[in-house]
């Protein structure tokens, strides 16, 4: 009542004022994104956006699909898909194998050693890639330190084949993918109270099954996070198969990389680009349909 | 849940020579205690006081460097708490939030291998029993605190444990929610008769809801008493002083007679033989204002008054006494009390009856 009378009274209830301010202060929050979205806008999406045009230029210069058609045709193609697939999906399975007890004990851990932990997991990325590459070829080839190690111990007379194949291939990149599921994983378990996995030890659950009807379930949003990093980092690599495949493993990246430096074919190049990035597309929103990410991530352990 | 269990006898619990020490810190220094069937019995004390490790001991989840615990005849101390069998509501209630409220329920009971129908019929009663009937499909997201609360509670009972932990299970609730469910637990203890050991840090609380009340300090039991005998006749400062407002004087216990600066104190109990440490409790609700100077046999005290807080249905006053503490008094609002405070700075003479003058040991 006495705000109407005012108002009628013609004093000045600034309604027109405090929501011009309301809105001046949502554009100076979202100016804030302002630099990142012109980077992303400069070194992705132009690009990408290049890339797909590109695909779509024939050998002529003229609008064509003979780069998709060419993609279709051919056999040597659909086996580079298979073994990029291939190679990702394995890689994405020995990180979880390996990944998941190590990052379980590591958030068993008190915090300090939680975080020394933690810096030996991610040593490794402190070093080039291309170092840590050469490395494992130091290790693995035939005269290398393992193979040498393992005749000298007598438990193996002719050196083992690890490198130049698909074998090699596997050990460099899960080596450099582990990081990628473990710091996901570690967050969402970290996250888990461990009063749930106590609530389970009361209602009369033992150490397993209180692991596999609580923790686990409850991990889940941060396994699947790193898996799916792990993977679609995995679709694209290219360091790796190039030293350790030995030009027995041909994945997609280094197929662009010849079409481009070999043969400067950029309508092949970026064909095969697009059909990767729709792929990997594809697989993901099949993932997050499959896993329902996104009710397993607002059921995550981080609970009231 | 069988609602019929009050004639059984739930077990009884206990506790012999508990210790349990982190480097040179006792968090449970020599702790016995006997906690009978059926029996609700809290544990009242300050944060770090050791009352939830005392709670955690119980259930399992924390290795006392020595002693016994017994449940009946059983001695529990190297048991898993997954071999417990007791029902426990945990401070945040720790329901699984990948599971909705049914399968929280069920949980318990699956890991006993009870059979589905029965499973069903039981989670059905379980929530009935707290109130929740027909919130079955929600996820534990869905729910309110008070909710949540409440399906923590079915599923520390739906197994029906003969004993029942609750460490702080009220305390994140509103002050009006806590104290409708202090008073839905009590039913529920009435109707189920778990031996029941629960934990707060809130002296009504513990006052409104417990057969005793165990007041717990530096790993120690301070008292062990119903709470009507613990908040009118405290053996110590401490639990005085933590159960209830108090001023505290010095008093002089000899031949039988305890003075206060030379002027002898009328007792309904014969006073502590020990003439060290002891101390008169003034209680803020015992002191009565005498207007008319010492009457009877109350024991008076003198000063003038400091301040009056209104506080609507009770009026706080504090003087200062000529004893030289700062003494509170409380009262109703009533007219004719409120008439008879002097202004701010007036002599004002308090009165307190022999029942109420009760001599406290100073702890050493």
């Amino acid at each position: 009542m006495v705000a109407i009378s005012q108002d009628t009274m013609g004093v000045v209830l600034n309604a027109h004022g405090l929501a011009s301010d309301e809105r001046r202060e949502r554009w100076m929050v979202f100016g804030l994104c302002g630099p990142a979205l012109f980077l992303i806008g400069i070194v992705m999406v132009v690009p990408v956006a290049w890339l797909f045009g590109l695909s779509f230029v024939g050998a002529d210069d003229t609008l064509s699909w003979e780069n998709y058609e060419r993609l279709w045709q051919s056999k040597s193609y659909a086996r580079i898909f298979k073994t990029t697939f291939e190679v990702a999906f394995v890689t994405t399975g020995i990180c979880m194998l390996i990944g998941y007890p190590l990052t379980y004990m590591m958030a068993q851990l008190p915090r300090r050693a939680a975080n020394i932990a933690m810096i030996t997991v991610l040593l490794p990325f402190w070093t080039s890639l291309l170092v840590r590459t050469y490395a494992w070829l130091v290790l693995l080839q035939r005269k290398g330190l393992v193979n040498g190690w393992l005749i000298d111990a007598g438990i193996i007379d002719t050196p083992l084949r690890l490198v130049h194949n698909f074998t090699g291939n596997l050990i460099g990149m899960s080596q450099i993918m582990l990081p990628f599921l473990v710091l996901p994983l570690y967050a969402s378990m970290r996250a888990i109270d461990p009063d749930y996995v106590k609530a389970a030890a009361n209602l009369g659950a033992g150490p397993i099954a209180a692991f596999w009807r609580v923790f686990f379930p409850l991990s889940l949003p941060g396994l699947f996070a790193g898996m799916l990093l792990v993977f679609v980092l995995s679709l694209g690599f290219f360091v790796t198969p190039v030293v350790l495949g030995g030009g027995r493993i041909i994945m997609v990246a280094m197929r662009i990389e010849k079409s481009i430096s070999l043969y400067s074919n950029w309508g092949a190049a970026s064909a095969l680009a697009v059909v990767l990035l729709v792929l990997t597309l594809a697989c993901l929103v099949v993932a997050a349909k499959l896993l329902k990410l996104d009710k397993l991530q607002s059921s995550g352990g981080s609970e009231g | 849940m069988n609602t019929n269990t009050a004639g059984r006898k739930a077990l009884p619990i206990t506790i012999r020579g508990v210790t349990k020490t982190y480097g040179d810190i006792y968090a449970l220094d020599d702790v016995d205690l006997d906690v009978r069937s059926s029996e609700f019995i809290t544990l009242l004390g300050p944060s770090g006081s050791g009352k939830t490790t005392l709670l955690m001991v119980l259930s399992g989840f924390n290795r006392p460097d020595s002693g016994s615990v017994k449940f009946g005849d059983t001695e529990v101390i190297r048991l898993s708490p997954h071999k417990r069998d007791v029902g426990m509501v945990f401070q945040n209630y720790a329901l699984f939030p990948h599971m909705d409220v049914n399968n929280n329920l069920a949980f318990p009971l699956k890991l006993r291998k009870v059979g589905g129908a029965d499973i069903a019929e039981r989670v059905k009663k379980a929530l009935d029993l707290v109130q929740l009937g027909g919130l079955g499909e929600r996820r534990i997201s869905q729910l309110s605190g008070g909710q949540r609360q409440r399906v923590a509670l079915a599923r520390a009972i739906i197994f029906e444990p003969q004993i029942l932990l609750m460490d702080e299970p009220l305390s994140a609730l509103d002050k009006n929610l806590r104290e409708h469910m202090q008073i839905e637990l009590r039913r529920l203890h009435e109707m189920l008769g778990m031996t029941t050991v629960y934990v707060t840090h809130d002296q009504r609380e513990a006052l409104t809801m417990s057969d005793r009340v165990v007041v717990v300090n530096h790993g120690k039991l301070m008292q062990i008493d119903e709470p009507k005998q613990l908040y009118e006749r405290p053996l110590s400062k401490f639990v005085a002083d933590f159960i209830g407002e108090s001023t505290f004087l010095p008093v002089v216990v000899a031949n039988g007679q305890a003075t206060v600066n030379g002027r002898s104190l009328s007792l309904a109990e014969a006073p502590p033989s020990d003439d060290s440490h002891q101390l008169l409790l003034l209680r803020p609700e015992k002191l009565e204002i005498l207007p008319d100077g010492p009457t009877g046999n109350y024991n008076c005290f003198t000063g003038k008054v400091k301040d009056l807080v209104y506080q609507g249905e009770s009026f706080l006053l504090y003087i200062d006494l000529d004893d030289g503490e700062e003494a509170t008094l409380r009262s109703p609002t009533r007219r004719e009390v409120l008439d008879a405070v002097p202004d701010r700075g007036g002599d004002i003479t308090l009165g307190l009856h022999p029942e109420d003058t009760i001599i406290v040991s100073e702890d050493v």
